[in-house]
């Protein structure tokens, strides 16, 4: 039983001093969850902390790969409006793109 | 008879000052308005001086990466943006290398007297790795003013520690004192080892940020307020905002645009929620900062900025550039103090030209007859800051002694005193405290407080001294300049003032 933390991860340090195991530790290119030592928090806690703190939906994902944080759950931003962004972004650097090769 | 204040006259002056931002109209003239312990804190402070921030320089470190709610302008994949700009990322420091970057800066830009810590998150969500910086700091360079800024969550746990540094002051980001407000600006805060959603999530931060306020103030620390306007969502509630934020002693409300673009990512960037205009932004920012424009100038620094508002010397300070420099830090603190004196010293010189210049427009309007020629009053105030009347009669250790005339309402000084009722329910010396009190009012027809008991009201009156609680509140030179029409409209400046002051 453990959680797992994925590249989505934004290196916010949040997760890491509120293990009560001490599972969570600083790596590159993001913090990682010793599996060994996670216990989901079982007995310490009622809610996994990592989880509970992490800003990043879908960071942080149990053994059966499923988000601890579900998309929208914690920015309200919906699908829809992700989608919104990604197309925000991408005009962004193509513009910039554009500008470079002139 | 409307009447002008002062650093509206003095604002045109100085616009011929040479500075290229239009921001800059005001001048050091706005501190007047703070209690003596205050100003001594801010005048020299880059962030709140207009006149101090074309010479001294501030920086921030990014120690602070972790964050302990969400708010809907900030996208967590980059800095606060509250704090700092949207879309940009810090260089995380350690504690070490974020007190050796300052130290370094310190030594090469002289000018440099304020560190805050403002992010990339919330400072006070990542206690360790502020605290070592701040506690370093103080021990190693105790020249170095620092300030912390903070959403408020963590705030009253972290007031001890707080107290036990160099910390000039805190701010604090309020954006509403309504959970239903809170709601829609705070999707989530992470309390007690759990994450509370909506509105039971915004009351808690709430509650929180105000017992922080409250227990700073009661321990002297300074506190500044910023609120970010998001129009549609709380731009009506603010003026609420500022009164209560006053009310408990922050010294400064300081209204910020949102900022929200959809390439950010953040909620209400996606959204379309739209910033307010700049009109809709001075309009607000008039209503709540009272007189004083301290924080016009404000440019919403980044979370590692280095160097004078408006500049960022970010580049010349990487940790690669710092690990190869060599710092004398004693000697660095020589120089600095050499170079700070001279700094205060051109500032002086400025101000009192500055005053100059402000009186002899005011002299010039009244000889060219624009304004009936009655005579000057003096008029002294209770406040514990904000540029509002907020201090009882009983609690206040200093009044501040303005001059009503007909051109306008000039700050004058500071008076200190032994509060009448030191708190509480006891008023053991009041006697006594009361006498000095009348003596330092000397040669003032008028004192405003928040409140006056009813005990020192008939000595007050005795003395020619009009107690005068009816303008709690309000910002303190309109309420002066209205006491001084209603003294115009009911016949008691032409009275002679030697008349009406009978205690000598
Ligand atoms: S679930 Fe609990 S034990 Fe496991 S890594 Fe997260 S905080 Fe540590
Ligand atoms: S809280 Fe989430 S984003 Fe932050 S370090 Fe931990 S896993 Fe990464």
């Amino acid at each position: 039983m453990a959680l797992e933390i994925i590249e989505s991860c934004v290196n916010c340090y949040a997760c890491e001093p509120l293990c009560p195991n001490e599972a969570i530790y600083q790596a590159s290119p993001h913090f990682l969850i010793d599996p060994d030592k996670c216990t989901e928090c079982a007995g310490d806690y009622d809610d996994a902390q990592c989880s509970s703190i992490c800003p990043i939906e879908g960071a942080i994902i149990d053994e059966l790969g499923v988000a601890l944080n579900l998309p929208g759950s914690l920015t309200g931003i919906s699908a829809e409006m992700l989608a919104k962004y990604q197309a925000a972004v991408e005009a962004t650097y193509r513009a910039a793109l554009e500008a470079k090769t002139g | 008879m409307d009447l002008p204040v002062i650093n509206s006259i003095s604002g045109e002056v100085a616009e011929g000052g040479g500075c290229a931002s239009h921001s800059c109209g005001s001048t050091d003239d706005q501190l007047g308005h703070l209690p003596e312990h205050i100003r001594a804190k801010v005048h020299n402070h880059p962030c709140y001086s207009e006149q101090a921030h074309h010479y001294f320089a501030r920086m921030h470190v990014a120690v602070a990466p972790a964050c302990n709610i969400q708010c809907h302008y900030c996208n967590r994949k980059y800095d606060c943006s509250n704090e700092s700009r949207p879309g940009v990322v810090s260089e995380v420091l350690t504690p070490e290398q974020a007190v050796k970057k300052v130290m370094a800066v310190a030594a090469n830009i002289p000018q440099m007297t304020v560190l805050g810590i403002a992010g990339p998150g919330d400072p006070l969500a990542n206690p360790e790795r502020t605290f070592t910086t701040f506690r370093e700091l103080s021990e190693k360079a105790p020249d170095i003013k620092l300030c912390v800024s903070t959403n408020g969550l963590a705030l009253p746990e972290s007031v001890e520690e707080l107290s036990k540094h160099n910390i000039d002051h805190v701010t604090i980001t309020i954006n509403c004192v309504d959970p239903d407000v809170g709601a829609q600006i705070y999707p989530w805060v992470f309390w007690k080892n759990k994450r509370i959603m909506g509105r039971e999530g915004a009351a808690i931060l709430i509650e929180q940020q105000q017992r922080g306020l409250e227990m700073l103030t009661e321990r002297g620390i300074l506190v500044k307020v910023n609120s970010v306007m998001i129009p549609g969502v709380n731009d009506k509630h603010l003026a609420e905002v500022s009164k209560v934020v006053k009310s408990k002693g922050a010294f400064l409300h300081n209204v910020m645009p949102l900022i929200a673009e959809p390439e950010h990512g953040t909620f209400y960037g996606l959204m379309g929620q739209p910033s307010p205009t700049p009109e809709e932004l001075q309009e607000l920012q008039d209503a709540c900062s009272g007189d004083m424009n301290m924080m016009r100038h404000c440019r919403q620094c980044r979370a590692d900025a280095v160097g004078l508002l408006g500049e960022d010397r970010g580049l010349e300070f990487t940790m690669d550039k710092i690990e190869d420099m060599e710092i004398d830090y004693p000697a660095a603190m020589v120089k600095r103090a050499e170079v700070h004196a001279q700094i205060a010293k051109e500032l002086e010189i400025k101000e009192q030209d500055r005053q100059f210049q402000a009186q002899a427009k005011a002299a010039l309007a009244a000889l060219q007859g624009d304004v009936p020629l009655t005579r000057p009053v003096l008029m002294a105030v209770s406040t514990k800051g904000g540029g509002v009347i907020n201090e009882h009669f009983g609690h206040a250790h200093e009044f501040l002694v303005y001059e009503a005339s007909p051109v306008g309402v000039r700050f004058i000084g500071h008076r200190k005193t032994t509060p009448y009722c030191e708190g509480g329910s006891s008023c053991g010396d009041g006697e006594s405290a009361l006498d000095e009190t009348l003596r330092v009012l000397k040669g003032c027809e008028v004192v405003l407080s928040a409140k006056i008991g009813f005990e020192p009201w008939a000595p007050l009156e005795a003395a020619g001294i009009q107690p005068n609680g009816e303008h709690a509140m309000e910002p303190i030179e309109e309420a002066i300049a209205a006491v001084y029409e209603e003294m115009r409209a009911t016949g008691k400046l032409d009275e002679k003032p030697e008349l009406q002051q009978k205690v000598a």
